[in-house]
């Protein structure tokens, strides 16, 4: 039976509540939101924190909008509730995408997107969805709000900037008429993948330029989770199948997979390469109105 | 640390520890074996439960976080008039097998019919993935599922005939069952 050390418990009452108990408890209190990673791990003895300061309650962090141009995702909405979310599946179904293959259902219900950002697992499907769609992230402190984009909000592995004291209330997407798709190779069902690629393109009117693109991969080892030489490569140039295979290869030439129980070194560094070709292709496709 | 949940209608006062699991909760504290608590690391789910309303695998939830909260367990699905229709699913079509995950498919498959009375078998194929059978034995599992959704739990039956018509020659689960 594994059983976490023990901790004190709170529950926060509002945003100003969570920061001011997280300030009493000091560095080793942690934020729980859907528990999914942070309570395994206090199972197996590789977090004890000293107290919990739950923040499930925090109903204003639970909600889905759109602001202006920007999609506002609350820090405590579920995996389940973006993958049901109409306006996500409409602007952006690189999420949907990626949703669908996160963990399991029963899972899904209690993990939260905050949740798996602030956790920086270096093989999290979010983190890499999310830079893609170069999302910005509002970290909230008794000091005031930031906001930090997501391409800079990952330090190392399970390291972000956000500092003891401080909450990720909100994560902040533009929506552009952008094409997007996500791609996993995973074990099996449910699984954390052997590799993923996300895509995002804003391709110009006639559809066969590529004028912007973000390009996430995760679990192989990519700084950032971003393939940033294979965007480089893509950007002004044709949207085509020649121009995608060519990204894939320089992803793949620029990412740095280590060999573990889901596979050798190289096969992950050519799954990178297939997958950032599918998922370009893929929401290029979308784009042009000839898949879902 | 005192909590009050409300464990199949009734409400319960408790004092716990943060650190307890709502699992051993419910099977050491209330007494609720039905609750299977199996891999310990949310992968086989045979520990799940409905916390207001939703399932969880309750090895992955603390019992101070369903303080105020809705839980229900296996012991709650059988009403005064008879077995769930869930329930009677499994009996109907062998989906208990040796029975381990089995009060945790009965809570996934109740909650299922709730929002989708008529589950196509991928659909309850995909509601059930984050849940180990052991016996890998999930045709009678998606069965017993399908026949609760024809028998009272799921669409009215005119729907589910309409259903049926559409694929022809091919047999609904119960009717396999029968044959
Ligand atoms: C069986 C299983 C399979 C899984 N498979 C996958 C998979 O295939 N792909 C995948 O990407 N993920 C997977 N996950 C992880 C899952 O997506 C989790 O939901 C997620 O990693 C953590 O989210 P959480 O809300 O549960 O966070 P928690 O466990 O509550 O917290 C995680 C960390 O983030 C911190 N934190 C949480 N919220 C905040 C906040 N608002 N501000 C500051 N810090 C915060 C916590 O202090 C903790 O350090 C899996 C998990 C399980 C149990």
């Amino acid at each position: 039976m594994q059983v976490p050390a023990t901790f004190q418990y709170e529950k926060a009452a509002s945003v100003a509540d969570a920061l001011a108990l997280l300030a009493r408890y000091g560095p080793e209190a942690r934020v729980v939101a859907g528990g999914q990673s942070l309570l395994p791990m206090m199972k197996l003895r590789m977090a004890e924190p000293t107290a919990l300061v739950d923040i499930n309650g925090l109903t204003q962090l639970a909600r889905i909008s759109v602001d202006g141009d920007e999609l506002s995702i609350g820090a405590i909405v579920r995996h389940a509730e973006l993958l049901a979310s109409p306006v996500v599946g409409e602007h952006l179904p690189i999420l949907r995408d990626a949703e669908r293959l996160i963990a399991d259902p029963i899972v899904r219900n209690r993990g939260t997107v905050g949740g798996s950002l602030c956790q920086a697992d270096p093989s999290e499907d979010l983190s890499a969805a999310f830079a893609a769609l170069r999302a910005v992230l509002v970290v909230e402190s008794a000091g005031g709000r930031r906001n930090v984009a997501i391409r800079q909000f990952f330090t190392g592995p399970y390291e972000t900037v956000v500092e003891p004291g401080e909450l990720l209330v909100e994560i902040r997407v533009p929506i552009r008429s952008h094409a997007s798709a996500y791609q996993k190779v995973e074990r099996r069902v449910g699984d954390w993948p052997v590799a993923a690629a996300g895509a995002v393109l804003e391709l110009d009117r006639d559809r066969d330029r590529v004028r912007e693109v973000g390009i996430g991969l995760t679990s192989v080892g990519a700084a950032g989770f971003v393939a940033a030489e294979a965007e480089d490569v893509l950007r002004g140039r044709p949207a085509s199948e020649e121009q995608f295979v060519e990204a894939g290869r320089i992803a793949a030439q620029h990412c740095n997979p280590v060999s573990d129980q889901r596979g050798p070194e190289d096969y992950k560094r050519h799954l990178a390469g297939v997958l950032v070709t599918r998922a370009l292709r893929k929401a290029t496709a979308r784009s042009r109105g000839e898949e879902a | 640390m005192q909590i009050t949940t409300t464990v199949n209608g009734r409400e319960c006062t408790q004092d716990v520890e943060p650190r307890l699991l709502l699992v051993h909760f419910l099977r050491d504290h209330l007494g609720l074996t039905g609750t299977h608590w199996g891999c310990d690391t949310s992968n086989c789910g045979a520990c799940v439960v409905w916390l207001d309303a939703m399932p969880v695998k309750a090895c992955t939830v603390l019992a101070v976080m369903a303080d105020g909260c809705d839980v229900r367990t296996v012991e709650g699905l059988e009403t005064e008039s008879g077995l769930d229709p869930i329930q009677q699913g499994f009996v109907e079509c062998h989906g208990l097998q040796c029975g381990f995950c089995t009060p945790a498919m009965l809570m996934t498959g109740r909650w299922l019919l709730n929002h989708d009375p008529d589950p196509s078998e991928e659909t309850i194929r995909e509601a059930i993935s984050g849940q180990v059978c052991r016996c890998t034995g999930y045709e009678n599992i998606v069965r017993s599922i399908r026949w609760a959704a024809e028998h009272g739990s799921g669409a009215p039956a005119a729907v589910a005939e309409a259903d049926e018509s559409a694929v022809p020659g091919q047999r609904s689960a119960a009717e396999e069952v029968r044959a």
